[in-house]
């Protein structure tokens, strides 16, 4: 994977894992790998990777079982949720950027249009 | 756990300080990047802590111990320079190693001799460059030992020899030892280490996590680098 520099590391990872569970890549409920896997997988340090988990379980996404490793949520109104944060993150960044550009609403939503016809 | 504590510590070579001032405190379970560019003092400053080079003032305390040569055995120094003997093979490097170091483990060389795809019956004199360097790195991280100090693991090493190198030291971090690697691939290093140690003509100039450093400075450790060493 590469990296954005400016960005903290665990973040970047934490946003892949989003993705991989909007994606149906990782199935609500499944297990996740061990810190130590996550952190080859990644090319993080094992404590990068213990954080991405503890950050991912604060925000409900995933949860540890005692003994048995760290699981996703089994909740498909939080992945849902996931997604519509993760949605709405893309289309700020693309309302700033156009917006920079000197676009106007009505403008944007012309270019989206048109593009869905071709 | 400290693992490594170094006060003051000054080494001059003539009139010319190769390392001024530098304390540390390391503690277990962390990757440490040592950064700077050539003649920074990065080699000096590990060569003082695994007790080949003799430091003009200043300590180092390993383990809560002074560098003696019961504490030296914590530490599994990699030197930049080859050390091997050309009529040696990968299994004799082995041998070598298990006769000076009692914490050598035999199994684990063998597994990274694998991991690194080479074999035991290579001759060090037909290695290639790449190959000598995954075979120091092997021999190295076969010891079960505290503090592992690597000079420059990726110099002249490929694109995918890095990765399994850079897996290797992930593997072989965990809660009771230190890794401290010094580069100037940062941009490669960076996303494995926990925290970073930047030093300039022999001083220490910036020490911190990682992330904490990105966040602060709203830039990458490499894009800090530029700008720490653009006068340099």
């Amino acid at each position: 994977m590469d990296y954005d520099s400016s960005v903290p590391i665990y973040l970047q990872v934490m946003d892949a894992i989003k993705k991989q569970l909007i994606l149906g890549k990782i199935r609500p409920g499944e297990q996740l790998p061990s810190t130590r896997t996550l952190a080859l997988d990644y090319d993080v340090n094992t404590n990068t990777a213990a954080r991405i988990y503890k950050e991912l379980e604060l925000q409900g996404i995933c949860f540890t079982k005692r003994g048995l490793g760290t699981f996703v949520t089994e909740s498909t109104e939080k992945i849902s949720e996931i997604k519509d944060e993760m949605a709405n993150k893309v289309i700020d960044t693309f309302i700033q950027e156009m917006s920079g550009l000197g676009y106007n609403y009505p403008d944007m939503v012309k270019i989206i249009k048109e593009k869905e016809t071709k | 756990m400290s693992i490594l504590q170094v006060q003051n510590l000054s080494k001059a070579f003539g009139n010319k300080y190769a390392v001024r001032n530098v304390n540390l405190a390391l503690t277990a379970g962390k990757i440490y990047g040592l950064v700077g560019p050539n003649g920074s003092g990065k080699s000096t400053l590990m060569k003082m802590i695994a007790g080949l080079f003799y430091p003009n003032s200043g300590s180092i305390m390993i383990m809560n111990q002074k560098l003696n040569i019961e504490s030296k055995e914590h530490v599994s120094y990699m030197s930049t320079e080859p050390y091997f003997y050309n009529y040696m093979s990968i299994k004799t490097v082995g041998d070598f190693h298990a006769d000076f170091y009692k914490d050598f483990d035999m199994n684990e060389y063998i597994r990274l001799i694998q991991f690194m795809e080479l074999d035991m019956s290579m001759k060090v004199n037909n290695l290639s460059s790449g190959m000598a360097a995954k075979l120091k790195i092997a021999a190295n991280l076969s010891r079960k030992t505290k503090l592992y100090m690597l000079d420059e693991p990726l110099n002249g090493i490929d694109l995918v020899a890095r990765k399994k190198i850079i897996s290797a030291i992930i593997e072989k971090s965990n809660d009771d030892n230190i890794m401290m690697i010094s580069s100037h691939l940062i941009e490669e290093m960076e996303k494995i280490l926990d925290e970073v140690i930047f030093i300039k003509n022999g001083d220490v100039v910036l020490l911190g996590e990682c992330e904490k450093i990105r966040e602060e400075h709203k830039k990458s450790i490499a894009d800090l680098y530029l700008e720490v060493y653009a006068n340099a």
